[in-house]
């Protein structure tokens, strides 16, 4: 049953505030786009700290390990990015949706 | 804290963003995709332009969603508190609205001091508080994003909950009882201290007009209007007729 009062253990962004006061680097991936199915709705949040731990996700798992690499990158330079994510043989990344969706995903450092 | 092409999310931004959700107030996040700024708008803030007509849009709908404006690309993240259907009433028409409620994303709960009613046998799978309203919602209390059904019948439970919620700005409140039973209604929440504008907010009779002729029909036209008001929040009549 989905609570009325946010769930401190469960939510990204608390989670991702949480590791920010404990003095870890952040970073936070943000879908911003869909296109035909596409497991998680846009607005979705995956949080990663430099150690590579991460709680959310912007996929059914298909390409949060990929999210993940690339939130290390953006954590050691800062700048954001914005990843695309398809249908395996369509893209640059060899990961894809196997649902045959596209997400966009906004990749940026907290702070 | 410029990177040149783009910025890192501003710890205050998520930090004002974190604070709004956990007091259950809506705000969106406000990304610019070009320099990575970063800024949180509340449910009521004043935006200029077609970036605000974008973001009433989203405060109303709740979708979240990247849009054009001056000429830049934004994201609008917007987080919505989770709804909250409080319902005083363990009646047939409840255990109707239970499970439909909670289809429709309002998790609901229900409050009726009768404990004949207010049973684990009759309410299996939702919340349910045999205890006076006044007890429940003081360590609860209702908000703007609460929705109140007032279908006990009993205005020694009924009144207190109507009076709080129409107090709280709770989105909806909604009492059952023909139009003679809610004239009387009314002379009492008058005498509470309820004022005509108040008065004015409390759906009565209940439900959208469906010739909702049993419980289950009745919980549907309770369900309809509660989500027409979600979706018409704040805005004035003439807005609600763009809402699809």
């Amino acid at each position: 049953m989905p609570s009325t009062f946010l769930d401190d253990a469960r939510d990204p962004l608390i989670i991702a505030e949480g590791w920010m006061k404990d003095g870890k680097d952040v970073a936070i991936a943000t879908v911003v786009e869909t296109w035909g199915s596409a497991p998680r709705p846009v607005g979705s949040h995956l949080v990663i700290d430099a150690g590579g731990t991460f709680h959310g996700s912007v996929s059914g798992g298909c390409v949060e390990g990929a999210v993940i690499s690339e939130a290390l990158d953006v954590i050691g330079s800062g700048k954001p990015k914005m990843l695309e994510f398809g249908v395996a043989d369509e893209t640059a990344w060899q990961v894809g949706l196997s649902c045959g969706g596209r997400i966009r995903v906004y990749v940026e450092r907290l702070g | 804290m410029s990177n040149g092409l783009g910025e890192a999310m501003d710890p205050f931004a998520l930090k004002t963003l974190n604070a709004e959700r956990r007091a259950r107030r809506a705000a969106i996040l406000v990304t610019d995709l070009g320099d990575g700024r970063d800024r949180v708008v509340k449910e009521g803030d004043a935006v200029a332009g077609d970036l605000g007509i974008a973001i009433t849009k989203a405060f109303r709908t709740g979708l979240s969603g990247a849009v054009d404006a001056e000429g830049r690309q934004f994201f609008l993240n917007v987080h919505l508190p989770q709804p909250r259907l409080v319902v005083i009433g363990a009646v047939h028409i409840s255990q109707a609205l239970a499970p439909m409620a909670k289809i429709a994303g309002f998790p609901l709960e229900i409050i009726d001091p009768r404990t004949a009613f207010t049973s684990d046998e009759r309410f299996p799978d939702v919340i349910h508080k045999a205890e006076w309203p006044e007890d429940v919602l003081k360590h609860c209390p209702l908000d703007r994003y609460a929705a109140l059904a007032a279908i006990t019948h009993d205005p020694k439970i009924d009144d207190w909950p109507l009076k709080s919620a129409l107090d709280a700005g709770c989105f909806y409140v909604g009492a059952l009882g023909s139009r003679k039973t809610h004239a009387k209604r009314v002379e009492r929440l008058l005498a509470m201290g309820a004022t005509p504008e108040q008065i004015e907010r409390i759906n009565a009779p209940i439900g959208l007009d469906i010739s909702a002729a049993n419980p289950a029909e009745i919980a549907v036209a309770i369900l309809g209007q509660v989500i027409s008001a979600f979706r018409s929040r704040g805005l004035g009549a003439s807005a609600r007729g763009e809402a699809a």
